[in-house]
């Protein structure tokens, strides 16, 4: 849209996916639990795209409908020149090698019933029209550039440890040479010592095939390891979307900033001054969610307009996309950096 | 797995002689006598003759070991004598029914046909349509489909078959005059009409028994695969690229299934065992039948007899689907 640099390989444009809620004795359609509600956002060639967020902020159902494992509510998922939202079933079957996931739980996405070699073998079989020979050197190359001894092709998921298992995860999802990869938590269910590894692994993946990553987690610090850019979602909403280091060093929206105060800080005597801000209340239903802002039930900085207008994501300084209204009356990107750093003191003063 | 089989059938001989000693003095101490069946007008003395004839004055561990030795060892010799034309078993004295005066096993052994006929095809017409309705139930969950299915197997599970049965009788037979209500054993299938006759004869009791066993056995489908279309693995064969069809059939039936081949194993032995009412309501004489008869006359040692092939039957097919799981399921292993 806005890109004169490198081409954005997935372009996401109002991108809604609604769960319909049944309820009473002829399970009505009552309403909708708003997991995804209108956000937009592009991933370039190479990058890797963050997407930060607690719990049931709609995180996961945004990785999932990306890849349209679920049939989205509306807007258009543009990946490699194509919208995958409206392809059709055999069109979208044709798509699938492009566009692969790493899943959170490496146990539950494998098939408990197949061998290894089986797992990494199926989508050949399905996508390529490849000699038994030529398929079992593709999955041991791709066993090897995972780090799985090639020792272990004829055994089955629940023989290895977790972190094996998601090598294997990740061996599947590359098998078809895709260029987006969706890394939904795919180190949540890790121990820390193998969580470095599979990040790792992944970096230095990306630098040779030259992926493209969305990297879905609650981690901030590992994302702030492996990201280059980082979407902050809040209930089913991008509340900001900035490269990596100014997010970081000076989050803008008051929900980026709350969150990232959160990260541990492991200097003992930078910590001892970490000023934390504490969100207090619960996130609303996503069913039912605050007529304005959705954050304005819990913001330390919330005002009168938050509460009837939901703010939209706009570019307020060069790269930085903010959903806020402390930013909208600012029309120039160099002014309102200096406000809201005046602001972001005011808030810390406030807070402590 | 060879030493884990060896190992589960040593374990099931204390098993089955300690089922056999229960069973034994369950039917001997339930009141009643094998000479209630003798009309009232033989007189006293020959009716304590008759008693005595049958042994049933003997105490009664001597009447349980002579049983156990004629069931595991006399009634297997004229078994093999009868099949090999050999002559091991001599006139030693075979199990006898004592209302009958016929060999235990050659009365089960003529039962057996119209039992293993009705209700082994019933069961296997339960399995055919519980499968496929359980698979589509548990797809479309909530679809009109699956409530109807519900609602069905709601029916078939909670209603008994001597009900099912006698409205079947009622409605078929009676009111429209469709099928017998009354299973002919004397039908032999020779040629393709009397083929025809016989199935026509089987439909309703093979009817009614499915419809009961296809309840159960495809809500346990259903629930499995349920169980399995929410998994990851699922969501992981379909960003594959793989087409619905083999995300279904091959990922989620062949991990779902494999609960579901354990229950239609452990039902098989209800195969041999009958179905008692079901053979009542509808004249059956198979094994189910024969039980009734006998329990109703006193005649110990063909309800011991029955009540023990049971027994076995059932340790038995434990034991097939304890191997069956370990063959479909990766994760189980038995060394």
């Amino acid at each position: 849209m806005f890109d004169d640099g490198p081409r954005p390989l997935v372009q996401v444009q109002d991108l809604r996916m609604y769960f319909p809620i049944f309820s009473g004795i002829f399970r009505r359609h009552t309403g909708d639990v708003k997991a995804v509600d209108g956000i937009s956002f592009d991933i370039v060639e190479g990058e890797t795209l963050g997407l930060v967020g607690e719990s049931g902020c709609g995180k996961s159902t945004v990785g999932r409908a990306l890849l349209r494992l679920y049939n989205i509510t509306s807007g258009r998922v543009i990946i490699d020149g194509e919208d995958v939202a409206s392809l059709g079933p055999e069109a979208l079957r044709k798509k699938r090698p492009t566009m692969q996931m790493v899943f959170q739980d490496p146990q539950a996405s494998l098939n408990p019933r197949m061998t290894l070699a089986r797992i990494i073998g199926e989508p050949l079989n399905e996508h390529t029209d490849w000699s038994t020979a030529r398929k079992l050197d593709r999955i041991y190359e791709l066993m090897d550039a995972v780090g799985l001894n090639r020792r272990f092709a004829n055994r089955y998921p629940h023989e290895f440890s977790g972190g094996q298992r998601q090598r294997i995860g990740i061996a599947r999802a590359l098998a078809l040479n895709p260029k987006f990869i969706v890394c939904d938590e795919p180190i949540a269910a890790l121990d820390v010592s193998i969580q470095a590894q599979v990040v790792n692994l992944l970096e230095d993946l990306q630098e040779k095939l030259g992926l493209t990553y969305l990297f879905i987690s609650h981690d901030l610090s590992m994302v702030r390891h492996i990201a280059d850019r980082v979407a902050v979602m809040y209930l089913g909403r991008i509340a900001e979307l900035s490269p990596r280091d100014p997010l970081y060093a000076k989050p803008l929206h008051p929900y980026a900033e709350a969150l990232l105060s959160a990260v541990n800080e492991p200097d003992p005597v930078r910590a001892a001054n970490r000023r934390r801000i504490i969100l207090t209340g619960d996130v609303p239903s996503p069913a039912n969610p605050p007529k304005g802002c959705n954050f304005c039930t819990r913001c330390p900085k919330v005002f009168d307009r938050c509460r009837t207008e939901k703010p939209e994501l706009r570019e307020v300084e060069t790269g930085r996309f903010v959903a806020c209204h402390l930013f909208d009356d600012k029309p120039q990107a160099a002014g309102s950096t200096g406000a809201s750093e005046a602001n972001e003191r005011n808030q810390q003063g406030v807070t402590q | 797995m060879l030493t884990y089989i060896l190992r589960r059938l040593l374990v099931a001989i204390p098993t089955l002689i300690l089922i056999s000693i229960v069973i034994f003095l369950l039917v001997d101490l339930a009141p009643g006598s094998p000479a209630s069946e003798i009309p009232l007008t033989v007189p006293p003395e020959v009716r304590a003759r008759i008693l005595e004839s049958l042994g049933v004055n003997e105490p009664i561990h001597v009447r349980y070991l002579l049983w156990a030795k004629q069931f595991f060892w006399t009634e297997p010799l004229h078994g093999i004598d009868a099949a090999f034309g050999t002559d091991w078993a001599g006139d030693s004295q075979r199990l006898i029914s004592y209302q009958s005066r016929v060999p235990v096993f050659a009365y089960i052994w003529q039962r057996l046909p119209q039992t293993l006929t009705v209700i082994g095809s019933a069961y296997l017409l339960a399995v055919l349509i519980a499968l496929p309705i359980g698979i589509y139930s548990a797809y479309r969950q909530y679809s009109w489909f699956d409530q109807v299915g519900t609602f069905v197997s709601m029916i078939g599970f909670s209603v008994p078959t001597f009900f099912t049965g006698l409205l079947m009788i009622m409605l078929f037979t009676t009111k429209l005059g469709l099928f017998p209500s009354i299973f002919d054993t004397n039908l032999r299938v020779t040629d393709w009409s009397s083929f025809l006759k016989m199935l026509h004869q089987m439909t309703l009791p093979v009817v009614v028994l499915a419809l009961f066993n296809a309840a159960e056995i495809s809500r346990y489908t259903r629930s499995s695969v349920l169980e399995n279309l929410g998994l990851d693995y699922v969501r992981t064969a379909r960003a594959k690229g793989l087409s619905e069809r083999k995300v279904i059939l091959k990922h989620v039936l062949r991990n779902s299934l494999i609960p579901v081949v354990t229950v239609i194993a452990l039902g098989m032995p209800t195969i041999f065992a009958g179905a008692i009412v079901t053979e009542q309501v509808f004249k059956i004489n198979g094994i189910g039948a024969a039980l009734i008869g006998a329990i109703v006359a006193n005649d110990l040692p063909v309800v011991v007899t029955i009540a023990f092939i049971t027994a076995v039957l059932i340790v038995f097919f434990n034991l097939i689907a304890d191997i069956l799981y370990g063959i479909l399921d990766p994760r189980i292993r038995y060394d």
